[in-house]
Protein backbone atom coordinates (compact mmCIF):
# COMPACT_ATOMS: atom_id res chain seq x y z
CA UNK A 1 0.00 0.00 0.00
CA UNK A 2 1.69 3.58 -1.24
CA UNK A 3 2.25 6.13 2.05
CA UNK A 4 -0.47 8.92 1.74
CA UNK A 5 -0.63 12.20 3.25
CA UNK A 6 -3.12 15.47 3.51
CA UNK A 7 -0.72 17.84 1.28
CA UNK A 8 3.09 16.66 -0.23
CA UNK A 9 5.04 19.75 -0.95
CA UNK A 10 8.21 18.91 -2.66
CA UNK A 11 10.73 21.25 -2.12
CA UNK A 12 11.93 21.89 1.06
CA UNK A 13 13.36 25.72 0.54
CA UNK A 14 11.95 28.93 1.80
CA UNK A 15 8.70 28.15 -0.04
CA UNK A 16 8.18 24.74 0.73
CA UNK A 17 9.05 25.26 4.21
CA UNK A 18 7.12 28.45 4.68
CA UNK A 19 3.19 26.95 3.38
CA UNK A 20 4.30 23.51 5.59
CA UNK A 21 4.68 26.00 8.45
CA UNK A 22 0.83 28.13 7.30
CA UNK A 23 -0.80 24.94 6.42
CA UNK A 24 0.53 23.26 10.12
CA UNK A 25 -0.88 26.82 11.99
CA UNK A 26 -3.77 26.46 10.47
CA UNK A 27 -4.32 23.65 11.72
CA UNK A 28 -3.64 21.07 8.72
CA UNK A 29 -2.04 17.41 9.92
CA UNK A 30 -0.25 15.21 7.85
CA UNK A 31 1.98 17.61 5.63
CA UNK A 32 5.01 16.00 4.08
CA UNK A 33 7.76 17.95 2.39
CA UNK A 34 9.49 16.05 -0.43
CA UNK A 35 13.65 17.38 -1.06
CA UNK A 36 15.76 15.72 -3.61
CA UNK A 37 18.79 17.48 -1.91
CA UNK A 38 19.08 17.91 1.39
CA UNK A 39 17.46 21.22 3.50
CA UNK A 40 17.44 24.60 1.40
CA UNK A 41 19.78 22.69 -1.11
CA UNK A 42 18.13 24.82 -4.01
CA UNK A 43 18.39 28.30 -5.06
CA UNK A 44 17.12 29.70 -1.50
CA UNK A 45 20.35 28.35 0.18
CA UNK A 46 22.23 30.35 -2.76
CA UNK A 47 20.50 33.60 -3.41
CA UNK A 48 21.52 37.26 -2.40
CA UNK A 49 20.23 37.60 0.99
CA UNK A 50 18.19 40.77 0.24
CA UNK A 51 14.60 41.79 0.80
CA UNK A 52 13.41 45.00 -0.09
CA UNK A 53 10.15 46.88 -0.91
CA UNK A 54 11.57 49.34 -3.66
CA UNK A 55 9.31 47.76 -6.76
CA UNK A 56 7.98 48.96 -9.94
CA UNK A 57 4.53 47.28 -9.71
CA UNK A 58 1.58 47.99 -7.53
CA UNK A 59 1.57 44.05 -6.87
CA UNK A 60 5.04 43.69 -6.04
CA UNK A 61 5.17 47.12 -3.92
CA UNK A 62 2.77 45.20 -1.73
CA UNK A 63 4.57 41.81 -1.78
CA UNK A 64 7.30 43.55 -0.64
CA UNK A 65 5.82 45.42 1.94
CA UNK A 66 3.77 42.87 3.62
CA UNK A 67 7.71 41.22 3.66
CA UNK A 68 9.50 43.86 5.29
CA UNK A 69 6.63 43.85 7.96
CA UNK A 70 7.12 39.96 7.85
CA UNK A 71 10.81 39.38 8.48
CA UNK A 72 10.74 42.18 11.58
CA UNK A 73 8.89 40.14 13.42
CA UNK A 74 9.76 36.81 11.90
CA UNK A 75 12.36 35.55 14.81
CA UNK A 76 10.00 36.42 17.53
CA UNK A 77 7.40 34.28 15.41
CA UNK A 78 9.03 31.39 14.44
CA UNK A 79 11.68 31.73 17.35
CA UNK A 80 14.71 31.56 16.16
CA UNK A 81 16.95 34.48 14.76
CA UNK A 82 17.23 35.10 11.02
CA UNK A 83 20.20 37.77 10.67
CA UNK A 84 17.54 40.77 10.24
CA UNK A 85 19.37 43.83 9.23
CA UNK A 86 17.71 46.95 7.71
CA UNK A 87 20.55 48.93 6.17
CA UNK A 88 17.96 49.85 3.35
CA UNK A 89 18.92 49.29 -0.15
CA UNK A 90 20.45 52.07 -2.36
CA UNK A 91 19.53 51.94 -5.59
CA UNK A 92 22.21 53.49 -8.04
CA UNK A 93 20.85 54.80 -11.76
CA UNK A 94 23.61 55.84 -14.31
CA UNK A 95 20.88 56.31 -17.30
CA UNK A 96 18.00 58.96 -18.12
CA UNK A 97 15.38 56.78 -18.64
CA UNK A 98 16.45 54.51 -15.63
CA UNK A 99 16.48 57.24 -12.98
CA UNK A 100 13.09 58.22 -14.10
CA UNK A 101 11.48 54.88 -13.17
CA UNK A 102 13.16 54.99 -10.38
CA UNK A 103 11.41 57.98 -9.53
CA UNK A 104 8.35 56.95 -10.50
CA UNK A 105 8.37 53.93 -8.92
CA UNK A 106 9.07 55.77 -5.59
CA UNK A 107 6.00 57.90 -6.39
CA UNK A 108 4.32 54.57 -6.59
CA UNK A 109 5.80 53.13 -3.53
CA UNK A 110 4.99 56.35 -1.20
CA UNK A 111 1.55 55.84 -2.35
CA UNK A 112 1.85 52.43 -1.24
CA UNK A 113 3.21 53.35 2.29
CA UNK A 114 6.61 52.78 0.84
CA UNK A 115 9.06 55.31 3.04
CA UNK A 116 11.61 55.31 0.06
CA UNK A 117 13.20 58.18 -1.36
CA UNK A 118 15.30 59.90 -4.20
CA UNK A 119 18.37 60.47 -2.36
CA UNK A 120 21.46 62.64 -3.71
CA UNK A 121 25.08 62.10 -4.20
CA UNK A 122 25.91 63.68 -0.86
CA UNK A 123 23.50 61.69 1.12
CA UNK A 124 24.52 58.34 -0.87
CA UNK A 125 28.37 59.05 0.34
CA UNK A 126 26.66 59.18 3.98
CA UNK A 127 24.43 55.89 3.69
CA UNK A 128 27.37 54.16 1.78
CA UNK A 129 30.48 56.06 2.62
CA UNK A 130 33.28 55.86 0.25
CA UNK A 131 30.88 54.60 -2.76
CA UNK A 132 32.51 55.15 -5.96
CA UNK A 133 29.65 56.00 -7.97
CA UNK A 134 30.37 59.64 -9.23
CA UNK A 135 28.93 58.65 -12.71
CA UNK A 136 25.72 57.97 -11.27
CA UNK A 137 22.61 60.29 -12.15
CA UNK A 138 21.04 59.46 -8.83
CA UNK A 139 19.82 57.13 -6.44
CA UNK A 140 16.89 56.13 -4.10
CA UNK A 141 17.07 54.42 -0.51
CA UNK A 142 14.78 52.90 1.71
CA UNK A 143 15.93 51.76 5.23
CA UNK A 144 13.34 49.06 5.62
CA UNK A 145 14.95 47.07 3.38
CA UNK A 146 17.90 45.17 4.40
CA UNK A 147 19.11 41.23 4.92
CA UNK A 148 17.68 38.47 6.28
CA UNK A 149 19.60 34.90 6.53
CA UNK A 150 18.22 32.43 3.79
CA UNK A 151 19.62 29.56 5.38
CA UNK A 152 18.15 30.70 9.21
CA UNK A 153 15.04 31.98 7.50
CA UNK A 154 14.52 28.64 5.94
CA UNK A 155 15.56 26.49 9.04
CA UNK A 156 13.47 28.86 11.19
CA UNK A 157 10.04 27.58 9.61
CA UNK A 158 11.49 24.31 9.08
CA UNK A 159 11.85 23.56 12.81
CA UNK A 160 8.50 25.74 13.26
CA UNK A 161 6.78 23.00 10.71
CA UNK A 162 8.29 19.85 12.82
CA UNK A 163 7.21 21.23 15.95
CA UNK A 164 3.68 21.66 14.32
CA UNK A 165 4.20 17.80 13.16
CA UNK A 166 5.26 18.34 9.96
CA UNK A 167 7.41 15.39 8.24
CA UNK A 168 10.61 16.13 6.39
CA UNK A 169 11.80 13.50 3.43
CA UNK A 170 15.21 14.95 2.18
CA UNK A 171 17.09 12.74 -0.74
CA UNK A 172 13.89 12.24 -2.05
CA UNK A 173 12.91 13.43 -6.04
CA UNK A 174 9.58 13.27 -6.97
CA UNK A 175 10.24 11.75 -10.63
CA UNK A 176 6.26 11.84 -11.87
CA UNK A 177 2.74 13.89 -10.84
CA UNK A 178 -0.26 10.96 -10.78
CA UNK A 179 -3.38 12.13 -11.75
CA UNK A 180 -6.53 11.25 -13.71
CA UNK A 181 -10.04 12.99 -14.69
CA UNK A 182 -8.36 16.50 -14.56
CA UNK A 183 -7.54 15.56 -10.70
CA UNK A 184 -4.27 14.83 -8.60
CA UNK A 185 -3.98 12.22 -6.88
CA UNK A 186 -0.12 11.80 -5.96
CA UNK A 187 3.22 11.66 -6.67
CA UNK A 188 6.08 8.99 -7.33
CA UNK A 189 9.06 9.51 -6.37
CA UNK A 190 12.86 8.18 -6.31
CA UNK A 191 11.14 6.03 -2.86
CA UNK A 192 8.16 5.07 -3.94
CA UNK A 193 4.99 6.64 -4.74
CA UNK A 194 2.72 8.76 -2.44
CA UNK A 195 -1.26 9.37 -2.49
CA UNK A 196 -2.18 12.91 -2.03
CA UNK A 197 -4.69 15.16 -3.08
CA UNK A 198 -2.92 18.18 -2.73
CA UNK A 199 0.31 18.51 -4.58
CA UNK A 200 2.29 21.61 -3.90
CA UNK A 201 5.36 22.29 -6.49
CA UNK A 202 7.81 24.35 -4.67
CA UNK A 203 10.62 23.38 -7.12
CA UNK A 204 12.06 26.72 -8.15
CA UNK A 205 13.90 26.25 -11.27
CA UNK A 206 12.49 22.56 -12.01
CA UNK A 207 9.13 23.34 -12.01
CA UNK A 208 8.20 23.31 -15.57
CA UNK A 209 9.87 20.64 -15.67
CA UNK A 210 7.73 18.79 -13.36
CA UNK A 211 4.57 20.22 -14.23
CA UNK A 212 4.93 18.79 -17.96
CA UNK A 213 4.59 15.11 -16.24
CA UNK A 214 0.76 16.26 -15.69
CA UNK A 215 0.67 17.49 -19.45
CA UNK A 216 0.89 20.91 -18.58
CA UNK A 217 3.38 23.74 -20.37
CA UNK A 218 3.89 26.83 -18.30
CA UNK A 219 6.14 29.68 -20.49
CA UNK A 220 8.70 29.63 -17.87
CA UNK A 221 12.48 29.03 -18.01
CA UNK A 222 15.32 29.05 -15.75
CA UNK A 223 18.85 30.68 -15.61
CA UNK A 224 21.87 30.68 -13.76
CA UNK A 225 23.18 33.35 -11.86
CA UNK A 226 26.39 33.42 -10.12
CA UNK A 227 27.48 35.33 -7.02
CA UNK A 228 30.98 35.45 -4.79
CA UNK A 229 31.66 35.87 -1.00
CA UNK A 230 34.06 37.73 0.47
CA UNK A 231 35.91 37.24 4.12
CA UNK A 232 34.19 38.89 6.93
CA UNK A 233 36.01 42.21 8.05
CA UNK A 234 34.50 44.58 10.25
CA UNK A 235 31.05 46.06 9.40
CA UNK A 236 30.84 49.69 7.85
CA UNK A 237 32.34 48.90 4.31
CA UNK A 238 29.47 48.60 2.36
CA UNK A 239 26.23 49.47 4.86
CA UNK A 240 23.26 49.47 2.40
CA UNK A 241 22.30 46.55 -0.85
CA UNK A 242 24.07 48.41 -3.43
CA UNK A 243 21.87 47.83 -6.14
CA UNK A 244 21.72 49.04 -10.10
CA UNK A 245 19.69 47.65 -13.06
CA UNK A 246 21.78 49.36 -15.78
CA UNK A 247 25.28 48.54 -13.78
CA UNK A 248 23.88 45.35 -13.27
CA UNK A 249 25.13 44.22 -9.90
CA UNK A 250 23.73 43.78 -6.21
CA UNK A 251 26.43 43.90 -3.38
CA UNK A 252 25.67 44.31 0.19
CA UNK A 253 27.88 43.59 3.51
CA UNK A 254 26.64 40.86 5.96
CA UNK A 255 25.52 41.49 9.21
CA UNK A 256 28.54 38.45 9.33
CA UNK A 257 30.94 41.07 8.31
CA UNK A 258 31.38 39.28 4.42
CA UNK A 259 30.16 41.03 1.55
CA UNK A 260 28.13 39.40 -0.98
CA UNK A 261 27.85 40.59 -4.77
CA UNK A 262 26.17 39.33 -7.79
CA UNK A 263 24.95 39.94 -11.01
CA UNK A 264 22.88 38.59 -14.15
CA UNK A 265 24.75 36.55 -16.72
CA UNK A 266 25.21 38.19 -20.51
CA UNK A 267 22.21 37.64 -22.49
CA UNK A 268 20.47 35.54 -20.04
CA UNK A 269 20.70 31.97 -21.44
CA UNK A 270 18.58 29.15 -20.32
CA UNK A 271 20.52 27.48 -18.13
CA UNK A 272 20.28 24.40 -15.17
CA UNK A 273 24.18 23.91 -14.41
CA UNK A 274 25.51 25.60 -11.35
CA UNK A 275 28.62 25.65 -12.02
CA UNK A 276 30.67 29.06 -11.77
CA UNK A 277 33.03 30.68 -14.34
CA UNK A 278 35.94 33.05 -14.21
CA UNK A 279 34.43 35.54 -16.27
CA UNK A 280 31.67 36.57 -13.78
CA UNK A 281 34.35 36.36 -11.11
CA UNK A 282 36.57 39.02 -13.18
CA UNK A 283 33.74 41.69 -14.14
CA UNK A 284 32.04 41.21 -10.49
CA UNK A 285 35.59 41.97 -9.14
CA UNK A 286 35.75 45.00 -11.04
CA UNK A 287 32.30 45.85 -10.37
CA UNK A 288 33.29 45.97 -6.42
CA UNK A 289 36.51 47.43 -6.48
CA UNK A 290 35.14 50.55 -8.57
CA UNK A 291 31.93 50.88 -6.66
CA UNK A 292 34.14 50.03 -2.87
CA UNK A 293 37.64 51.20 -3.90
CA UNK A 294 38.76 50.35 -0.08
CA UNK A 295 37.69 46.35 -0.81
CA UNK A 296 41.05 45.63 -2.79
CA UNK A 297 42.79 43.97 -0.21
CA UNK A 298 39.71 42.12 0.94
CA UNK A 299 39.73 38.29 -0.28
CA UNK A 300 37.25 36.44 -2.03
CA UNK A 301 36.65 32.78 -0.28
CA UNK A 302 34.25 31.05 -2.78
CA UNK A 303 31.81 31.80 -5.68
CA UNK A 304 28.98 29.37 -6.58
CA UNK A 305 25.73 30.12 -8.33
CA UNK A 306 21.76 29.50 -8.48
CA UNK A 307 18.84 28.97 -10.84
CA UNK A 308 16.35 31.93 -11.11
CA UNK A 309 12.84 30.27 -12.22
CA UNK A 310 12.09 32.99 -14.77
CA UNK A 311 8.67 34.52 -15.90
CA UNK A 312 7.43 36.53 -18.75
CA UNK A 313 6.89 39.50 -16.72
CA UNK A 314 9.40 38.67 -13.87
CA UNK A 315 6.36 38.53 -11.66
CA UNK A 316 5.66 35.15 -10.16
CA UNK A 317 2.90 32.47 -10.67
CA UNK A 318 1.30 31.40 -8.12
CA UNK A 319 -2.09 29.48 -7.37
CA UNK A 320 -3.49 26.49 -8.12
CA UNK A 321 -3.31 24.40 -11.92
CA UNK A 322 -6.20 24.76 -14.29
CA UNK A 323 -5.75 21.55 -15.80
CA UNK A 324 -5.11 19.22 -12.77
CA UNK A 325 -6.77 20.31 -9.58
CA UNK A 326 -5.23 19.83 -6.46
CA UNK A 327 -1.82 21.21 -8.19
CA UNK A 328 -0.42 24.54 -6.78
CA UNK A 329 2.08 26.62 -8.17
CA UNK A 330 4.56 28.81 -6.45
CA UNK A 331 7.61 29.34 -8.96
CA UNK A 332 8.18 32.09 -11.54
CA UNK A 333 9.80 34.46 -9.23
CA UNK A 334 12.79 35.84 -11.33
CA UNK A 335 15.26 35.89 -8.38
CA UNK A 336 13.12 37.32 -5.82
CA UNK A 337 11.50 33.71 -4.53
CA UNK A 338 13.45 34.07 -1.31
CA UNK A 339 12.38 37.63 -0.06
CA UNK A 340 8.80 36.79 -1.18
CA UNK A 341 8.45 33.55 0.06
CA UNK A 342 7.12 34.12 3.86
CA UNK A 343 4.61 36.12 2.29
CA UNK A 344 3.69 34.33 -0.47
CA UNK A 345 3.88 31.08 1.64
CA UNK A 346 0.74 31.78 3.60
CA UNK A 347 -0.61 32.85 0.91
CA UNK A 348 -0.92 29.49 -0.83
CA UNK A 349 -1.57 28.13 2.41
CA UNK A 350 -4.73 30.03 2.30
CA UNK A 351 -5.56 29.26 -0.97
CA UNK A 352 -5.09 25.74 -1.00
CA UNK A 353 -7.45 25.72 2.85
CA UNK A 354 -10.40 27.64 0.04
CA UNK A 355 -9.96 30.97 2.03
CA UNK A 356 -9.69 34.15 0.96
CA UNK A 357 -5.88 35.63 0.72
CA UNK A 358 -4.80 37.99 2.61
CA UNK A 359 -3.50 39.77 -0.98
CA UNK A 360 -5.31 39.25 -3.84
CA UNK A 361 -3.24 37.53 -6.14
CA UNK A 362 -5.86 36.09 -9.00
CA UNK A 363 -3.83 38.74 -11.61
CA UNK A 364 -0.60 36.03 -10.55
CA UNK A 365 -2.08 32.97 -12.09
CA UNK A 366 -0.30 31.52 -15.41
CA UNK A 367 -3.66 32.50 -16.96
CA UNK A 368 -2.49 36.11 -17.50
CA UNK A 369 -0.12 34.70 -20.16
CA UNK A 370 -2.62 33.49 -22.29
CA UNK A 371 -4.82 36.52 -21.80
CA UNK A 372 -1.53 38.94 -22.78
CA UNK A 373 -2.68 40.36 -19.00
CA UNK A 374 1.16 40.56 -17.67
CA UNK A 375 2.41 42.80 -15.26
CA UNK A 376 5.74 43.90 -16.22
CA UNK A 377 8.48 44.63 -13.60
CA UNK A 378 10.51 46.96 -14.48
CA UNK A 379 12.83 47.05 -11.05
CA UNK A 380 14.52 43.84 -11.91
CA UNK A 381 18.18 42.78 -12.05
CA UNK B 1 27.61 19.57 34.20
CA UNK B 2 28.62 20.63 30.67
CA UNK B 3 30.92 18.55 28.66
CA UNK B 4 34.49 20.58 28.69
CA UNK B 5 35.00 19.13 25.31
CA UNK B 6 31.96 21.04 24.28
CA UNK B 7 33.67 24.37 24.15
CA UNK B 8 36.54 22.61 21.65
CA UNK B 9 36.18 24.86 18.56
CA UNK B 10 36.36 22.83 15.54
CA UNK B 11 35.68 25.64 12.85
CA UNK B 12 38.51 28.13 13.56
CA UNK B 13 36.90 30.20 10.49
CA UNK B 14 33.57 30.74 11.35
CA UNK B 15 34.25 29.58 15.46
CA UNK B 16 31.91 27.30 15.62
CA UNK B 17 32.18 24.67 18.49
CA UNK B 18 31.74 20.58 19.21
CA UNK B 19 29.03 21.39 21.36
CA UNK B 20 27.39 23.41 18.53
CA UNK B 21 28.03 21.07 15.95
CA UNK B 22 26.70 17.89 18.31
CA UNK B 23 23.51 20.40 19.66
CA UNK B 24 22.64 20.44 15.83
CA UNK B 25 23.43 16.57 14.81
CA UNK B 26 21.25 15.69 17.82
CA UNK B 27 18.51 18.06 16.14
CA UNK B 28 18.36 15.47 12.93
CA UNK B 29 21.01 17.46 10.60
CA UNK B 30 22.70 14.72 9.71
CA UNK B 31 24.64 15.79 6.56
CA UNK B 32 27.89 18.56 5.45
CA UNK B 33 25.83 21.13 3.95
CA UNK B 34 22.64 21.65 6.44
CA UNK B 35 25.05 21.72 9.41
CA UNK B 36 27.03 24.44 7.11
CA UNK B 37 24.10 26.01 6.46
CA UNK B 38 22.67 26.56 9.80
CA UNK B 39 26.06 27.06 11.80
CA UNK B 40 28.46 28.43 8.92
CA UNK B 41 31.11 26.05 9.76
CA UNK B 42 33.35 24.87 6.76
CA UNK B 43 32.34 28.01 5.16
CA UNK B 44 35.33 30.65 6.12
CA UNK B 45 38.71 31.60 4.26
CA UNK B 46 39.46 27.17 4.38
CA UNK B 47 36.62 25.97 3.08
CA UNK B 48 36.32 23.27 5.34
CA UNK B 49 39.43 22.08 5.39
CA UNK B 50 39.93 22.34 8.63
CA UNK B 51 36.97 20.84 10.23
CA UNK B 52 34.65 18.68 7.56
CA UNK B 53 36.36 15.02 8.39
CA UNK B 54 35.73 16.08 11.90
CA UNK B 55 31.91 17.60 11.45
CA UNK B 56 31.48 14.32 9.17
CA UNK B 57 32.61 11.81 11.95
CA UNK B 58 30.48 13.38 14.66
CA UNK B 59 27.33 12.69 12.57
CA UNK B 60 29.25 9.17 11.93
CA UNK B 61 29.25 8.64 15.45
CA UNK B 62 25.95 9.95 16.12
CA UNK B 63 23.92 7.85 13.79
CA UNK B 64 25.64 4.61 13.31
CA UNK B 65 26.91 4.89 9.91
CA UNK B 66 30.14 5.02 8.28
CA UNK B 67 31.61 8.18 7.62
CA UNK B 68 31.39 6.95 4.00
CA UNK B 69 27.73 6.83 4.01
CA UNK B 70 27.33 10.52 5.46
CA UNK B 71 26.34 13.01 2.32
CA UNK B 72 29.74 14.91 2.42
CA UNK B 73 28.78 18.77 1.07
CA UNK B 74 29.86 20.66 -1.80
CA UNK B 75 33.25 21.49 -2.67
CA UNK B 76 33.34 25.11 -4.31
CA UNK B 77 35.91 27.12 -5.56
CA UNK B 78 38.74 29.27 -4.24
CA UNK B 79 40.87 26.68 -3.25
CA UNK B 80 42.53 29.42 -1.24
CA UNK B 81 41.06 33.20 -0.55
CA UNK B 82 42.35 35.71 -3.51
CA UNK B 83 42.35 39.87 -3.23
CA UNK B 84 39.57 41.09 -4.95
CA UNK B 85 42.45 43.31 -6.52
CA UNK B 86 44.53 40.81 -7.79
CA UNK B 87 41.87 39.45 -9.46
CA UNK B 88 41.24 42.79 -10.98
CA UNK B 89 45.08 43.31 -11.62
CA UNK B 90 45.29 40.18 -12.71
CA UNK B 91 42.54 40.50 -15.31
CA UNK B 92 43.87 44.15 -16.73
CA UNK B 93 46.86 42.58 -17.66
CA UNK B 94 45.75 39.89 -19.67
CA UNK B 95 43.84 42.27 -21.47
CA UNK B 96 46.94 44.18 -22.56
CA UNK B 97 48.82 41.29 -23.42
Amino acid sequence: MNRTAEVVIVGAGIQGCAIAYYLARAGVRDILVLDKGSICSGATGRCGAGFRAQWGTEMNCRLGLACVERFEQLSEELEMDIGLNQNGYLMVAYLEHEFDQLRKNVALQNSLGIGSRVVSHEEASEICPGIGAKEALGFTFHQRDGHVDPFLTTFAYYEAAKRLGVTFETFTQATDIRYANGKVFGVSTTKGDIDSRVVVLATGAWTQSLLEKAGVTLPLFSERHEILITEPVEPGVCPPMLMSFSGNYYIQQRPHGSIIAGCSPKGHPEDYKMGVTWDFLETMSKTIVKLLPRTRDMRVVRQWSGLYNMSPDRQPVLGEVDEVSGIFLTCGFSGHGFMFGPVTGELIAQQILGAETSIPIDMLHYRRFERGELIREPAVV
Amino acid sequence: MTDRNDEIVICRCEEVTLGEIRRWIAKGYHNFDELKRVLRVGMGPCQGRGCREIVLREIAMATGKKVSEIPPGSFRPFTRPVKLGAIVDGADKEVQQ
